[in-house]
């Protein structure tokens, strides 16, 4: 009965990540520029590598393969927005202006109204 | 655009050769306890990495910041626990935004001062901005950090500076 349940919480969590993975895929195609994309990238990265892993070690139950599969998550989750940061800082570098406003002017437009 | 300056850390500093050897030491338990495999060929190359890792940690200093790094670890679970709760929150958000037809989407650019005070502490604050969706951080420099937001209230909810508290409540004393 507790196997059954396992089962169905581990597939549940395996489905959402997938769901997650697959909208971040849309975003990434309906964004409309760089640094936009990249949010829709850290869907992928974070929240898929979450639910999927988590899925995976119940799958796994209590042996050496969870632990494993833990690390895995933790360096995944550690590294991912180190890399993150490198591109969009590389593109900052290179010169891709973020079409973006910033945060003062809406600050001004509050206060002008 | 100040932001954009970039300066390089500098890479000496002193790193005492116990602290080194602790490392290598770790390296070389983790690596034997997963393997699990006694072949010659494994444990040469369970050796090189585990000397590469240590040198490559030692030319990128890490032995002038662990100490930083060792202090926050106890309090590491339960910011993560915490952490997970907002990419929860802000990973809804940003799907329904994706999923919308209408692709109610207001970029927006923040610099946010940073009320941590070790590199370590900037490095996981920038990274926990990154990690969440919604929010990517583009630069940090000396005490700030140039971050692209996906709408003006992710914007908003970063300005509150709930994160900034967090991370600078883990390198308290």
């Amino acid at each position: 009965m507790i196997d059954l349940l396992i089962d169905i919480l581990s597939w549940i969590l395996l489905i959402l990540g997938g769901v997650c993975v697959l909208i971040g895929g849309i975003g990434g195609l309906r964004l409309p520029n760089f640094y936009t994309r990249i949010h829709a990238a850290s869907l992928t990265d974070t929240m898929g590598t979450i639910l999927i892993f988590t899925g995976m070690m119940l799958q796994a139950g209590l042996t050496l393969a969870t632990l494993k599969l833990f690390a895995i998550m933790l360096f995944l989750l550690l590294t991912g927005p180190t890399a993150t940061y490198a591109l969009a800082n590389a593109a900052l570098l290179s010169g891709l202006i973020p079409e973006a406003r910033k945060a003062s002017d809406e600050v001004e437009q509050e206060k002008s109204k | 655009m100040k932001l954009l300056r970039n300066t390089p850390l500098s890479q000496q500093g002193k790193a005492n050769i116990s602290s080194i050897l602790l490392l290598l030491f770790i390296l070389a338990g983790s690596w034997l306890l997963w393997s699990g495999l006694y072949k010659p060929l494994l444990m040469g190359l369970g050796a090189f990495s585990c000397f590469l890792s240590t040198y490559l940690a030692y030319r990128m200093g890490f032995f002038r910041h662990h100490k930083a790094l060792l202090r926050m670890l106890p309090r590491l679970p339960g910011y993560w626990l915490w952490l997970l709760k907002e990419i929860v929150i802000s990973t809804i958000d940003v799907a329904k935004i994706i999923l919308s037809p209408s692709l109610p989407i207001t970029p927006t650019v923040v610099i946010l001062d940073a009320k941590t005070k070790t590199d370590v502490g900037h490095v996981i604050l920038g990274n926990s901005i990154t990690l969440s969706p919604g929010t990517v951080t583009l630069d940090v420099h000396e005490e700030q950090l140039l971050i692209h937001c996906l709408t003006s209230e992710g914007a908003k909810e970063l300005q509150k500076g709930e994160v900034n508290k967090r991370t600078a409540s883990l390198e308290r004393k």
